[in-house]
């Protein structure tokens, strides 16, 4: 009987323990949302707004004693602490860390926060936007948050980046910069720029020169972009190289970019999921090479598709941006990773030197970063001034391409460097910032972007892969895509 | 009736304290929450985030609204992954468990056996239990590799079958290599198991068994297996938990995805996958999904738990009967 008593007692107060907390999970709900209808009635504003203005809670002065920037690795860091000191008015100071390298501690007496999140597993996303959604009611500010293309609108279009005009950055400023870079952070409803970038990223295609003389009996790139000047050359090449025993392309993804560039409308309008006629026209092209043996079914990144950037891997080509060249086809192609001295960045260690790029059948662009301004940050001044040197100044942009390889965003500065006779030792010597100012002038990004792009251009490649390799047919393949950008995006339906 | 002994029952209940607290924030809250949360439509990430000063932020912001048992309609569509899901979890787990309880039997009624007095036991248990040391995801790191284009198991099996495609983008072959991998991790832990449940049973049995004349085959059947029931009930519903509980090793295996697809549908997804794809956008709709596992795996606990005890306690209470 005590024991029953006991056991009774015992799942009462759990009973009690839990009605409480349901009580609590009751109470917090309804207070956020009455919280955001609050903010609705005194909202509404038709007029345009300075995004520049205060709009929330002033912040406390540790706040205004700090840099907030927002980041998912350390690439813009390192470029600030290398090339932003020498380039600023503002008052800097710096010291140098373990490695040697310089870091700056403060600007303008501010110092910076650093705030990095893993961009896999969405981590990053999902932390900047508990962060920016209670920028307004917080005290401690996020200043600078770095975006991607493939969800910039997300944040581009929903008012929590700061218009780039209202912080004192004029079109001059701007000049410069590729249109394509600024389409991509340019809101859609306003028209108004909210996002710069320090590199533009176009791409290129990248071919293995010993295979080009075997097969096609050149390596120079003008001829060999004959043979691949558009789709049907392209697919025409492509059959010479298999009679050759050589696959044109490594997977399934790596044209994706091009066709996914050129659409005529982007994924989402109005909530709803269209596949374009280009994306379409990715899948029939990608499903004759694999069936007529032109790749290696490989996906982007796996070790087969790196194998394949050996020189001797039986590839022809890849499509690579900008970044791609250093990041990617270098470390996978040489035989002996390269040491800090440069002393075996010669030809003879693995595929070094025997590479060269031409601009391949179509202009596309893949991957960069953005930086922008957060609403209700209380350090503008130093973002514009940020924004103005890491983006605008020639000076510096010049000194990033010659010392990190990234393509700047600056035609003046690129111009420059072509006239000064820049010469790629990697690509054999070859000039390829002509090429890829070239295709950077091409791309054209009207229109062709909405919110979802990371999450449809994934789900898309991953369902389309059973389709290429047999398991399922396109319908199949499509309707499992249905299902699950669906369930991504659940607000999003699909004919 | 009144006692004088002094009562230490109270330090019992203070030390249980630390874990009912963890268990309550950590545990029974959220519990408590998601079952509350598969009641309402509660959609975050719509593609745009609003900082909270135009109409359109408000739009955009997140709402919850409580839309009674439409989550729970919606999973169960047709349209839906769900039942899709739930039998691929329940084929890929009844791949690696069949094995898996088959060879554990086998090899603890071998190692316990009278005759056989198999020798250097520790060393064989040790080897067998030692794959479950190895993390999950480790494992599937490595089989991926190895069955991937490139690998060495993906050329082995180039060369026998002559067929280029790897055996990750056939159906039964994913579902197969995830089965072994789980039979791999876990035949070493259930071989121990069973074998302190057969050493648990009286050796004079045995004896007078082999006296009568049964051979091994029928002590095995007609006195080790109805000895060792509870146990065997509990291996299987650890064992169909963890099963229901799938992902890891899955998601390694087929880059998150669950594939290859057959007729629209992925066939090597999990329950768990279902949830891991919807948590960043339809929280509502993924807390619906959490509740069908929590009923469906204590209906089955509670199911295989009072199959596997009955006779006992039947026993238990003509003995106490008995005394009475």
């Amino acid at each position: 009987m005590t024991q029953l008593k006991r056991i009774l007692a015992g799942a009462l107060s759990v009973c009690m323990a839990a009605s409480v907390m349901t009580a609590c999970g009751n109470d917090d709900s309804s207070s956020a949302s009455g919280g955001s209808n609050s903010t609705g009635s005194n909202g509404g504003t038709e007029s345009r707004t300075n995004t520049a203005e205060l709009h929330g809670v002033e912040s406390s002065e540790e706040s205004k004693n700090t840099l907030t920037i927002y980041c998912w690795n350390t690439e813009f860091k390192s470029r600030l602490d290398k090339y932003y000191p020498a380039h600023t008015d503002m008052t800097v100071t710096t010291s140098t860390d373990a490695d040697g390298n310089q870091v700056i501690d403060a600007i303008n007496g501010v110092k910076i926060n650093w705030v990095q999140n893993e961009n896999e597993g969405n981590v990053y996303q999902t932390k900047l936007d508990e962060a920016l959604k209670a920028q307004k009611e917080s005290t401690e500010k996020v200043d600078i948050f770095l975006i991607e293309a493939d969800y910039a609108l997300k944040y581009i279009n929903g008012d929590v980046a700061l218009s780039v005009q209202d912080i004192g950055i004029t079109e001059d400023d701007l000049s410069q910069q590729y249109q394509y870079v600024k389409d991509v952070a340019t809101d859609t409803k306003t028209g108004e720029l909210k996002g710069v970038s320090w590199q533009a990223t176009p791409g290129l295609f990248l071919y293995n020169a010993e295979y080009a003389k075997e097969v096609l009996g050149t390596d120079d790139p003008a001829e060999v972009q004959e043979y691949v000047k558009d789709w049907d050359a392209f697919t025409e090449t492509a059959q010479l190289m298999a009679d050759n025993g050589i696959k044109m392309l490594s997977g399934y993804d790596d044209a994706y970019r091009l066709y996914s560039n050129n659409v005529a409308a982007p994924w989402v309008t109005d909530d709803k999921i269209t596949v374009d006629p280009q994306i379409k026209a990715w899948v029939d092209q990608t499903k004759e090479y694999t069936d007529k043996g032109y790749n290696n079914k490989t996906s982007l990144w796996d070790d087969a598709w790196a194998a394949g950037q050996k020189i001797d891997g039986k590839v022809f080509g890849y499509f690579f941006s900008t970044w791609g060249i250093p990041f990617t086809l270098l470390p996978n192609t040489v035989d002996e990773e390269i040491k800090a001295d440069n002393s075996n960045a010669v030809e003879g260690n693995g595929g070094y030197g025997k590479w060269r790029a031409c601009e391949g059948p179509q202009a596309y662009f893949w991957g960069g970063t953005w930086i922008c301004g957060a609403i209700d940050s209380d350090n503008t001044d130093i973002v514009a001034d940020i924004m103005k040197v890491m983006t605008c100044n020639k000076e510096c942009m010049k000194e990033i391409t010659e010392g990190e390889q990234d393509y700047t965003n600056n035609k003046a500065a690129i111009q420059e460097l072509i006239d000064g006779g820049y010469k790629n030792d990697f690509l054999g010597g070859q000039n390829h910032l002509a090429l890829l100012t070239e295709a950077a002038d091409k791309i054209d990004l009207s229109n062709k972007l909405s919110a979802y792009d990371q999450g449809c251009n994934e789900k898309f490649q991953a369902a389309m892969k059973s389709y290429f390799d047999g398991s399922s047919t396109y319908e199949e393949a499509l309707e499992a895509f249905k299902k699950e950008i669906t369930a991504l995006y659940s607000n999003l339906s699909m004919d | 009736m009144k006692k004088k002994s002094i009562s230490y029952a109270k330090w019992g209940y203070i030390f249980l304290i630390p874990f009912f607290v963890v268990y309550i924030v950590f545990s029974l809250y959220p519990l408590i929450q998601t079952f509350y949360n598969s009641f309402h439509e509660y959609i975050i990430d719509r593609g745009s985030i609003g900082g909270g000063w135009t109409t359109e932020a408000v739009a955009a912001e997140e709402q919850i609204k409580f839309i009674g048992i439409d989550n729970y309609k919606e999973i169960f569509s047709a349209d839906g992954t769900l039942v899709h899901s739930f039998i691929n979890t329940i084929v890929i787990w009844l791949v690696g468990f069949i094995p898996q309880i088959a060879v554990s039997l086998l090899l603890a009624t071998w190692f316990t056996d009278l005759r056989l007095k198999i020798k250097a036991q520790g060393f064989f248990k040790t080897v067998i239990y030692l794959p479950n040391v190895i993390m999950a995801s480790a494992i599937a790191f490595m089989f991926y590799t190895l069955f991937n284009q490139g690998g060495a198991m993906y050329d082995l099996v180039c060369r026998i079958t002559g067929n280029e495609d790897t055996l990750l983008n056939s159906v039964w072959g994913t579902r197969g290599i995830i089965g072994f991998i789980n039979f791999l991790l876990w035949y070493g832990n259930t071989t121990i198991l069973l074998m302190a449940a057969i050493m648990g049973v009286d050796t004079s049995l045995y004896e007078s068994a082999q006296i009568d004349g049964a051979n091994p085959t029928q002590t095995f059947w007609k006195i080790t297996i109805p000895l060792i029931k509870p146990l065997l009930s509990y291996v299987l519903v650890t064992s169909m938990i963890g099963g229901l509980q799938m992902y890891d090793v899955p998601a390694l295996l087929t880059n998150d995805e669950g594939n290859p697809i057959v007729n629209g549908v992925r066939t090597a997804r999990t329950l768990v996958m279902e949830i891991q794809t919807r948590k960043d956008s339809n929280v509502g709709l993924a807390s619906a999904i959490c509740v069908v596992i929590f009923i469906v795996s204590a209906v089955l606990g509670f199911a295989i738990n009072f199959l596997g005890s009955d006779k006992r306690d039947g026993k238990k209470k003509k003995k106490k009967a008995k005394r009475g």
